[in-house]
Formats: C-alpha cells, sequence, structure tokens
C-alpha cells in the first residue's frame, strides 16, 4: 500500500458538518492557526477522526471557505470525516465541552454518504461591517455613488479584476452597520475590505462579521441542519443584522 | 497610567494594524485569570522575546502554574511585542500589559523575568521601558514593581546587575514563592524598597547586586565583591529543590503556531556526564529524576487538557535516565496508538539509544535521528570529557540507517580550548565516515546534517579561564568545514561568529557590561537573537563609549588565581573542583561518569542538609552514609588526584 513506514489510510465511514463561529480571541488568528485550534479541540474531544495516508498523515478537516485574519465568523463550515458513527447531538455536545475559547459551536449534523464535498455550490457571502458611529452621516451617500459606478477596477495579488459586479448587495442597517453581500466562491472573490475601501474607510477601523455563506440553489442543498448556515442565522444581541438568506 | 479597560481600547485599534496579532490578545485555552482587585500580590511573568519563543518555555509555564495556585497570588503573561507592534505601542502610548487582564506592567508588584541565555538581555530593557519601570534598579522607587530575574544565564548575573533587583540562582519553584511571600509581608508592612532589598538578600538562592560594592584593579581584572552591609551574605548559594515538584498538567495551548506546540515533561533535572563546555551540566547539579509514574500521569492529564500531538521528554541526558527504557515502552504503550508523536532529545551515542528511540517511534520515522559527538578526535574528545569512539559513533550511525532513518544530525562545536585546524578537518572527516555508512545501507537517500556551534567559556565550568577563539579563527575553521563538506548529502550549518562573540562578552563579563548593553540598547540594539536583527557594529560603538575593550572579556586567558566576576554566585561545584578538572583536561585525562564514580564535585557537602531532609531514590549521587566524614574522606581522595 506504501512504504513501510508510512501508515495507510483510514476511509471515514461517517462525516458531519459542522457550523461554527470564531469570535474572541481567535478572531485575530488566520487560516493555518485555526485549523491547528481545530484539531486540539477535536483531540481534546477524543472525537476519531479519519486520517490520510503516508508518512504524514493528516486529518480530514474540510473549510468551506477560510476566513481571513481580524475578520469573526459566525456561521463558518467545517466538514469532518470520521472513523465511526456518531449521533450528532452526542458529538455536538462533546465539541462544545472541549471548543477552545472563542469556537462556538453552532450546529453538527451528520451528512449523506452521497452528498457532495463541502463548498460545491458556494456562490458567496454575506458580512455586517460595524464603522465609528461618527461615519454614518456620509455613509448613504458613499454608498449610493458606489452602487452607481458600473465597473472597479482592482489588483490582488498583481492580478486586475472588477470588484463591482462582485458586490450582490450594499445596504445600510437600521443601526447604522453596512450590510452586504458578495460573490465568492467557485469564482473570484469579493473581498469587504476592498469594499471598504471603496467606499472611502479603511478597513482596520471596521469590525468586519461573516454570518452567512450563500449557496447556488442548482448545487446540492446543504444537508438538514447546516442549511440553517446560510439561512438567518442567530445573531448575537447586540447588532442584529440582516437576514442573510439562500440564494 | 492607563486602566486595563483603556489599554484594551487601545489594544484593538492596534492589532488590525500589525504582523500575527493573536500575540498580543491571550485568551487561550487553560489561561488562568484570577481577580486582580481580591488578589494581594500580583506577578508578571515576562520571557523577554516575542510570544512564540516564550509561550513554550517550560520553566515559565511551570512558575505560572504555580504561582495561580496559591490562593494570596496571581500569575500574567508578558512577552516582548515584536518591532511592528513596539513602534505603534510608542507612537500611541499603550504600555506593555499582561496578556490576562491588560494590566500595564508597572501595575504588578513583581516581574519575574526568564532569562535562559544572552542574547536576550537587550530585549529585558525594551520589556522595562515599554511596561514603564525605570531601567536603572536605583532609579526605582516605592512605587515601583521589584524586577526579579532567574534561569541559566544569571550563574553570572553582573552584566544585568544594573537593572535587575534581585537574581534567583538556581532552581525557580521554592525561591520564586519565597521572593513571592517576603513582598507580601512587605507590602503588607508596607515596607519601603530598601527594607525589601534587604530582606530579599536574606532568602536562599536570592542575590540583590545594589547591597555589593565591586571593585577593580588598575588593569581592569576585578579586585572583589563586598557586600555592602552585615547580614547580607558573603556568597550566594544556587536554590535547588531535594524533590523536582509534580510537572504541569494543565499547560496552556497557543492559538498561534509556537516554537514548540507540545506536552513538554522534564524528566530530570541535571547531568551526570560531566562535559568540560556544558554550563547547563554543570550548574543543574544534582541530578534528581522523576518517577515514570509521575511522568506518564503528567502526560496523560496534559494531553487531555490541551489537546496536543506531541510529547517532548526532556533532560540533558535522556539515555542517562536510569529507567528510560522503562518509561519509552510505558509511554509508547500508553500513547502511540493515539497518534501522539512523542520525542526524546539528548540520546547519548550508543546503540541503547537507537533501541529507545525504536521503542518510541514505532514505524514513524520522522525528521532525522541527532546525535552530539561535539568533538571528532579522540584529543579532543579527551580534552573536552565527552568521549566517544569513532568507532562506536560509526556503529551507532549503521544501526539508524538499517533501522529506516535517513537522516543523521550531527551537533560539533568548533573553538575548544587547545583546538587546532586538524581536530576540525577531523570534523569533516567523520561526517563524511557517517554519511559513508548511510550509502552502505540506504545509497543515495542517505544524508547527513552537521550542525556546527561555536564553543563560549561559560562561568562555572571547568573551561571558565580559557580564551575564546577569534573571529579570525572561528571564521576560518568554519571556512575549512565548509570548503571540506561540499557534497549535497551533506547540509551544513553554523552560527554567527559575531553572535558568538555577544554571547561570550555577555556570559563572562563584570558589571561594567551594564553600561554596554545599556548603550547597546539605546543605539537600538534588541532582538540580538534575531539574524535580521543582530547589530553588531552597536556593541562595538557601545563598548567604545563604556571605555572598554571586548577582547579584556573574551580573549584573555585568565590566570587561575584571578578573582573571576562572578565568584560570589556557588553553583555547588567547588572552585577545587573545577580547578582539577581544568588540569585534568589539560593533561588529557578523563573523568568518569558520577555515577561510576563520584568526584567529590562539592555538591554533596553543599546540599548535605537538604538531602537528608528529603530522602529518597529521585537524587542520583551515592549515598554517602557517614555523612561528613565520608564526604570529607572522598574530597581528601579528590584533592590527591584520586576521585573516591
Ligand atoms: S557530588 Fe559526586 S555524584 Fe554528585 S554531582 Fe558531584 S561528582 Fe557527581
Amino acid at each position: 500500500m506504501s512504504d513501510p513506514g508510512g501508515t495507510p489510510a483510514q476511509a471515514p465511514v461517517s462525516r458531519y458538518r459542522v457550523r461554527f463561529a470564531k469570535d474572541g480571541p481567535l478572531r485575530w488568528v488566520g487560516h493555518l492557526d485555526l485549523q491547528r485550534v481545530w484539531l486540539h479541540t477535536l483531540r481534546r474531544a477524543e472525537v476519531p477522526l479519519a486520517y490520510s495516508a503516508g508518512f504524514h498523515p493528516h486529518p480530514r478537516l474540510l473549510f468551506a471557505a477560510s476566513l481571513p485574519l481580524g475578520f469573526i465568523g459566525r456561521a463558518e463550515l467545517l466538514e469532518l470525516g470520521l472513523t465511526e458513527r456518531l449521533e450528532a447531538g452526542a458529538l455536538h455536545q462533546r465539541l462544545r465541552h472541549c471548543a477552545a475559547p472563542g469556537l462556538g459551536i453552532e450546529d453538527v449534523a451528520s451528512v449523506e454518504a452521497e452528498t457532495p464535498a463541502l463548498g460545491r455550490g458556494l456562490s458567496g457571502f454575506d458580512y455586517l461591517v460595524t464603522l465609528d458611529p461618527s461615519s454614518a452621516t456620509t455613509l448613504p451617500a458613499r454608498i449610493a455613488a458606489l452602487l452607481a459606478t458600473t465597473t472597479l477596477p482592482r489588483e490582488r495579488r498583481r492580478r486586475a479584476y472588477d470588484l463591482r459586479p462582485l458586490i450582490q448587495r450594499l445596504e445600510l442597517t437600521a443601526e447604522g452597520g453596512l450590510s452586504m453581500r458578495l460573490s465568492g466562491g467557485v469564482g473570484p472573490t469579493g473581498r469587504p475590505d476592498e469594499v471598504l475601501r471603496a467606499l472611502g474607510y479603511e478597513p482596520a477601523d471596521a469590525t468586519i462579521e461573516r454570518r452567512g455563506l450563500c449557496f447556488d440553489a442548482a448545487a446540492a442543498t446543504p444537508p438538514s441542519g447546516v442549511a440553517a448556515a446560510a439561512a438567518p442565522v442567530s445573531t448575537p444581541s447586540a447588532a442584529p443584522g440582516p437576514s442573510p438568506s439562500t440564494s | 497610567m492607563l486602566s486595563p479597560a483603556e489599554i484594551e481600547k487601545r489594544l484593538l485599534r492596534l492589532l488590525p494594524r500589525v504582523e500575527k496579532p493573536a500575540r498580543y490578545v491571550g485568551g487561550e485555552l487553560n489561561q488562568v485569570v484570577k481577580p486582580w482587585a481580591r488578589i494581594p500580590l500580583r506577578v508578571a511573568l515576562a520571557f523577554p522575546d516575542i510570544y512564540e519563543i516564550g509561550m513554550p518555555n517550560l520553566g515559565l509555564a511551570a512558575l505560572y502554574e504555580l504561582v495561580n495556585q496559591q490562593p494570596e497570588m496571581l500569575a500574567e503573561r508578558v512577552y516582548v511585542p515584536w518591532p511592528d507592534m513596539q513602534a505603534l505601542m510608542r507612537a500611541d502610548e499603550l504600555p506593555l500589559f499582561s496578556l490576562e487582564t491588560r494590566h500595564a506592567l508597572r501595575d504588578f508588584d513583581l516581574v519575574g523575568i526568564s532569562l535562559p541565555y544572552e542574547s536576550i538581555y537587550t530585549n529585558v530593557l525594551s520589556l522595562l521601558a515599554l511596561g514603564g519601570i525605570p531601567l536603572l534598579a536605583n532609579a526605582r522607587t516605592d512605587e515601583d514593581p521589584l524586577v526579579l530575574a532567574g534561569g541559566h544565564a544569571t550563574f553570572n548575573p553582573e552584566p544585568m546587575a544594573d537593572f535587575i533587583d534581585a537574581f534567583v540562582i538556581g532552581d525557580g519553584e521554592e525561591a520564586l514563592l519565597d521572593v513571592a511571600h517576603c513582598l507580601l509581608e512587605a507590602k503588607r508592612n508596607g515596607a519601603g524598597r530598601a527594607q525589601r532589598l534587604r530582606a530579599l538578600a536574606a532568602i536562599d538562592g536570592v542575590y540583590v547586586p545594589a547591597l555589593y560594592d565591586v571593585s577593580y584593579h588598575a588593569d581592569g581584572r576585578v579586585a572583589a565583591v563586598d557586600p555592602r552591609e552585615d547580614g547580607v551574605p558573603q556568597q550566594i548559594h544556587k536554590r535547588v529543590v531535594a524533590v523536582l515538584p509534580p510537572p504541569l498538567t494543565r499547560p496552556l495551548v497557543p492559538n498561534l503556531d509556537t516554537v514548540h506546540n507540545r506536552v513538554a515533561v522534564e524528566i530530570m533535572r541535571g547531568c551526570t556526564r560531566g562535559c568540560r563546555f556544558c554550563h547547563a551540566g554543570m550548574v543543574t547539579r544534582p541530578v534528581r529524576e522523576r518517577s515514570v509514574e509521575a511522568i506518564v500521569e503528567a502526560i496523560d492529564a496534559a494531553l487531555e487538557a490541551t489537546g496536543f500531538g506531541e510529547v517532548g521528554l526532556l533532560s540533558l541526558s535522556s539515555s542517562d535516565y536510569s529507567q528510560a527504557l522503562e518509561l519509552v515502552r510505558t509511554v509508547a504503550a500508553r500513547f502511540g496508538s493515539r497518534r501522539i508523536n512523542i520525542s526524546l532529545p539528548s540520546l547519548r551515542i550508543e546503540s541503547f539509544s537507537v533501541e529507545l528511540m525504536q521503542a518510541l517511534a514505532g514505524n514513524s520515522r520522522r525528521g532525522g535521528f541527532t546525535l552530539a559527538p561535539e568533538a571528532a578526535s579522540e584529543r579532543m574528545r579527551a580534552i573536552i570529557n565527552k568521549p566517544v569512539a569513532t568507532s562506536q559513533l560509526l556503529e551507532t550511525a549503521r544501526e539508524i540507517f538499517s533501522r529506516g532513518w535517513h537522516t543523521i544530525k550531527l551537533y560539533f562545536m568548533i573553538g575548544h580550548p587547545e583546538e587546532t585546524l586538524a581536530d576540525v578537518e577531523a570534523i569533516a572527516a567523520l561526517c563524511q565516515a557517517v554519511l559513508a555508512e548511510g550509502r552502505r545501507v540506504l545509497g543515495s537517500r542517505a544524508k547527513v546534517h552537521a550542525g556546527i556551534s561555536t564553543f563560549v567559556p561559560k562561568p562555572h565550568t571547568p573551561f571558565q579561564w580559557v580564551p575564546c577563539d577569534s573571529l579570525e579563527q572561528i571564521t576560518a575553521k568554519q571556512l575549512l568545514l565548509r570548503q571540506r563538506l561540499r557534497e549535497r548529502a551533506i547540509k551544513l550549518s553554523w552560527s554567527d561568529p559575531h553572535e558568538t562573540m555577544l554571547e561570550a562578552w555577555l556570559a563572562r563579563g563584570d558589571r561594567r557590561l551594564g553600561a554596554v548593553v545599556l548603550a547597546a540598547w539605546q543605539a537600538g540594539a534588541s532582538f540580538d537573537a534575531w539574524r535580521e536583527h543582530f547589530r553588531f557594529d552597536l556593541w562595538q560603538q557601545a563598548f567604545a563609549a563604556a571605555g572598554l575593550a571586548p577582547e579584556f572579556y573574551t580573549h584573555r586567558p585568565r590566570p587561575l588565581e584571578e578573582r573571576l566576576p562572578w565568584e560570589h554566585i556557588d553553583a555547588g561545584v567547588s572552585q577545587r573542583f573545577l580547578r582539577e578538572d581544568r588540569a585534568w583536561s589539560a593533561a588529557q585525562r578523563l573523568r568518569d561518569d558520577c555515577r561510576e564514580r563520584c568526584s567529590a564535585c562539592g555538591i554533596l557537602p553543599t546540599f548535605k542538609a537538604l538531602r537528608a531532609a528529603h530522602p529518597g531514590p529521585g537524587w542520583k549521587c551515592p549515598e554517602v552514609g557517614g555523612g561528613a566524614a565520608a564526604t570529607a574522606a572522598a574530597a581528601g581522595a579528590a584533592a590527591a588526584g584520586e576521585p573516591a
């Protein structure tokens, strides 16, 4: 199967999707570090993870989308492959009990064998941005001006792209926050910090929350329980944002 | 001073603007937050480098747990911000704060700083300055915290004596609590700074430099270090804990990738080998072990509390742990099946070590197999007292390769006393011979990694009197190795000779080096252990400004009768023993391992009472049945040239 030193793969016998929040101290870690935080959490919870084969076997953790450092995540998605079948509720309890500070376990659902891989059909993200209250007065005009443009040529990692068509929705919330839905997933990804810059704000002065992941209706519907990720999510009391909905 | 809430507010503005903001937020799993207002004594534990380096430091982690277990005390963590954050903090007037509760460093009663090596000295000044604490100890008032330092580098405390109020010499576990209790009492009595310092100086193993005067001869040599008042000890004897306290069971789990993400357990302290270049081996005597059960239980608890996937069993010479085989078998059986990677560094060069690694690793061959011959010629090995026959090394290498490891890492040191270019050539030849063994077994897959460091004669070792190699000598030796080892299968790495010089000045310096450290820091020296930040020129200028010649500290053989700057610090190993061992080195005479024969190094008489109060199998020096009589006999025999 492999070199004598390597270990054979353990095919997962079950899959689970976890909807989680990344907040508190974890707001300030990047994606690679978040993976390590998850691994430690899963080991503390003694979750029987399936591993890949080879000299450096790694467990099967699949994130729907990485969240940039500094963003708060409210409805992030992770898929786990396990070597045993567990009751989703029990797994939820175990994870919740062992989660690192800042990691909120919102929901756990088991996934049917035929369900396509997590991330398939991902089409966009909903964000809620909180700005300094003093900026609220000029915000409506700036939004209107931005939406009136037809193209916003930008460059990222030395590649040119157009930000404008990636902005699916951009509006002020009743509380003076900024709600936006940006394309992402299969094609180019719109980043809320770039939208903020286009509006004339310094992203470092804002709090950016990713409140939901949106999936194409055409693609396989996320399994029960996780559908809630794109449906309205429970929002923390202080800043009830707009309800992101499944497209 | 800013309140924690104000600090938090300013911090939030800075976090999106710095690299790796998680360094500054804390909040990790197993962090301990105690109610500040209700705790009478507050301790900040600081490591003078960034979070990723300081966080895995085992000594500080143990002290954190220990202090937080005391109902009247709390401990919080502080690391040095990276230069990007330092600049923003200065611009924003954000003081250096603790990760747990965002209190400014100067709000603590006690700031305990870890000083494991010399290249972090300037960062201590950054810590103090950013924390709002006067740099110079004599400028501090009753309002300022007491600044305490401990760690291996403090066995020569003099170069940092201007900045540190008190040093703990030796094992810190009990001494730190003694210091904290002493301060708690002083706080309750309203004792001022001078009284506090005096009270601290009365604690075993605590050195308060302000209570000593240093005088010098006209040529710059130290003449004397004298206590200023009655009741202050002439000599400070290092502290040892008679029994190693239970290992840490709830380590913090960092949210960032740090240099080690693992459960670390110190399986024993001290070393019986007596390598003459080894500072750690001399200053951590005597050997004390933890039991297999205590180690395994601690690992079990810590894995459950952390979820780490790696365990490190740490000591200076792991194969010498008396139950080594039993330990690795138990650990492998208990944790091996859980995809836990277990490492056992510092192995001796013998087939027993390969057996140990095999028992630990099962079929996994992650990383290379590391051996540290330190020298390659028989002559050199006799000089440094690390006798490993070349045939034994090659046999061990053969066994390692044939059991499936593809890479052997070999650690050597250049610059040993009396070293010639022929001795350096022997290093290259040995690397090639090891590679040849590998090729015989594995063909072109075999690899050798040679790590070459440079020897610095350290205080409290038999080599404390010898000079260091000059920059030119070191460079020539490194060049020779580079020329001889050109094969692609041999990877060569070496240390920067300029960094070695800095290490040597600071390790061997006297109290006047305080002015040099200060001037270098003021000119911008910091993060000297980081190649990209190290500025040799700033140090040279600082020496010139202080009117001192760096060579005076490094390139001058010191006569045996010279008063050394650190002689008022007693590491437990006697000067008589060190002198004798120096003479044996010159005669290329080997000394036995302590477990075969006690050399009467001074440890037994120094800690006789302590040991008698804590009998048990943990302490590995021989039992001296007759107490004073037997020890005296041993000392007498050793003085006559024949150790007992
Ligand atoms: S007293 Fe003897 S056995 Fe103990 S450390 Fe010294 S030489 Fe070794």
